[in-house]
């Protein structure tokens, strides 16, 4: 039996809503990642001890257990203690802190690796720590960051995939649901892994875009 | 302000770091509109008295005062963190590395401070800006990122940086011993021109020959005291202790 895709356009759109869903939550989680990753990363580095600590441990849930038990996590564990999320905004939750811990590791060794002279200047003009921190120091670091962030987001497009666990209709989940009606795996996959890779290409041409942006200020 | 007190004074500077002590007991005062020039081999201390002015290597004894008020006054740390940034706003500093800020551009350099600092509007900053990069010499430059300015560019923008937050006195940090030699000249020009204003400076500084034509006092440094201290044709040309002498003798020799 060859494979015949003539049954793809009367389902196409599920599909199409599925990977609106995908753009969406993964538009929502790699914001939350990156500005996250910001906060954890002047956390880790700045904050005093006692805020410091707890943090600690959240780095290491995020980052040695896997992300489908901490979706399992925020979407089941937590309507045990009355918080009852929405499946796409525990999605959208999930991906994003799991990839802010993974971004915030990136940002600061770039904040560290910012030239000391730049805090110092900043600080002689009569800015507070704060100040040179958010004008001078972190926007620097940032631009410094962007191509390995860039690449910490495609990898959240990819394991957001793991959010049709806990039943968000997303692209992979609206495959298999039209795979269930056609029984078709083969050509419902492979259109769904068409549309991953259309919407990669679409975040590569907008890194692309940033570090262009970027790159005439050097 | 009484009579007797002075515009900037350090009075019994002190500072280690850990068992080594770079600043030994250091005194001096420098009068509204003086050009003071601080020099020395490298280690002597000086880059240290420099920065202990302004707080950014915090004194571990003595004080300094500003135009009547002491810098690195014993207040609590929120306080002294609101302190020590309303003081620097009066104290502008150049760096040997410029230290220019490379994300933003020339224009956005000069504004920042001001703009954060003492709520000036968008027009106000850029007029602001304009200013004092016309007196610079850079304003044709004035939306180039650094990386597109040479090594004497940057500093004449670092230098219009600083000015722009109207300050009370200017440090210069070896403002030019990054610069190839042909691009020194132009950041000198500047400082002269701000010497003819009557803008308070101190100079930390390798070039005697500047040192000797735009100051009113030089000081000579070598581990952690001045060793000595008079007007430039004294200093330079008639020097009382062997070791000015000798640091002299070298650095010219070095020189030529």
């Amino acid at each position: 039996m060859g494979l015949d895709f003539t049954v793809v356009p009367a389902h196409l759109d599920i599909i199409l809503l599925g990977c609106a869903w995908t753009i969406g939550i993964a538009v929502a989680a790699a914001l939350l990642s990156f500005f996250g990753g910001i906060v954890f990363a002047v956390i880790a580095l700045y904050a005093p001890w006692i805020i410091r600590q707890p943090f600690r441990l959240l780095e290491w849930v995020f980052m040695g257990t896997p992300l489908l038990l901490q979706l399992f996590l925020i979407y089941f564990g937590l309507v045990q203690i009355g918080i009852d999320l929405p499946a796409f905004v525990a999605g959208i939750i999930g991906l994003g802190l799991h990839f802010a811990v993974y971004n915030s590791e990136l940002i600061q060794t770039a904040i560290l690796s910012v030239d000391k002279g730049q805090m110092e200047a900043a600080r002689t003009v009569g800015l507070s720590r704060g100040q040179a921190l958010r004008k001078v120091v972190i926007p620097q670091a940032v631009r410094d960051v962007i191509p390995p962030i860039g690449n910490n987001m495609i990898a959240l497009l990819k394991d957001s995939a793991l959010v049709s666990v806990i039943g968000v209709s997303e692209l992979t989940l609206s495959a298999q649901r039209a795979i269930g009606a056609t029984y078709r795996p083969f050509e419902f996959y492979l259109v769904a892994a068409l549309f991953y890779y259309a919407i990669n290409l679409c975040m590569e041409w907008v890194q692309r875009r940033i570090e262009r942006r970027i790159a005439i200020s050097r | 302000m009484s009579d007797k007190s002075h515009f900037v004074e350090i009075r019994h500077a002190q500072k280690s770091f850990g068992a080594l002590e770079v600043l030994k007991d250091i005194s001096l005062n420098v009068e509204r509109g003086q050009i003071v020039a601080i020099i020395g081999p490298s280690g002597s201390g000086k880059s240290t008295l420099l920065r202990a002015i302004n707080d950014l290597d915090p004194l571990t004894g003595g004080e300094v005062w500003l135009d009547g008020v002491q810098v690195n006054k014993n207040l609590p740390h929120r306080q002294y963190e609101k302190h020590i940034n309303e003081m620097r706003q009066d104290v502008g500093m150049v760096f040997q590395h410029f230290n220019l800020f490379p994300h933003l551009t020339a224009r956005e350099n000069v504004t920042m401070a001001p703009k954060m600092l003492k709520g000036l509007s968008s027009a106000e900053a850029d007029k602001l800006a304009e200013e004092q990069l016309e007196k610079v010499g850079m304003l044709d430059r004035i939306e180039y990122y650094p990386s597109r300015l040479s090594g004497g560019q940057k500093q004449r923008v670092a230098i219009a940086r600083a000015l722009a937050m109207k300050p009370k006195l200017m440090l210069f940090d070896e403002a030019t011993s990054a610069l190839d030699p042909e691009l020194v000249d132009e950041v000198n020009a500047v400082m002269k021109k701000l010497a003819e204003e009557h803008m308070t400076m101190i100079i930390v500084t390798h070039e005697m020959d500047f040192a000797a034509s735009v100051c009113d006092r030089v000081l000579f440094m070598d581990q952690g005291v001045v060793v000595e201290e008079g007007p430039p044709s004294v200093v330079f040309k008639n020097p009382s202790k062997d070791r000015t002498k000798e640091f002299l003798r070298k650095h010219l020799a070095g020189a030529n």
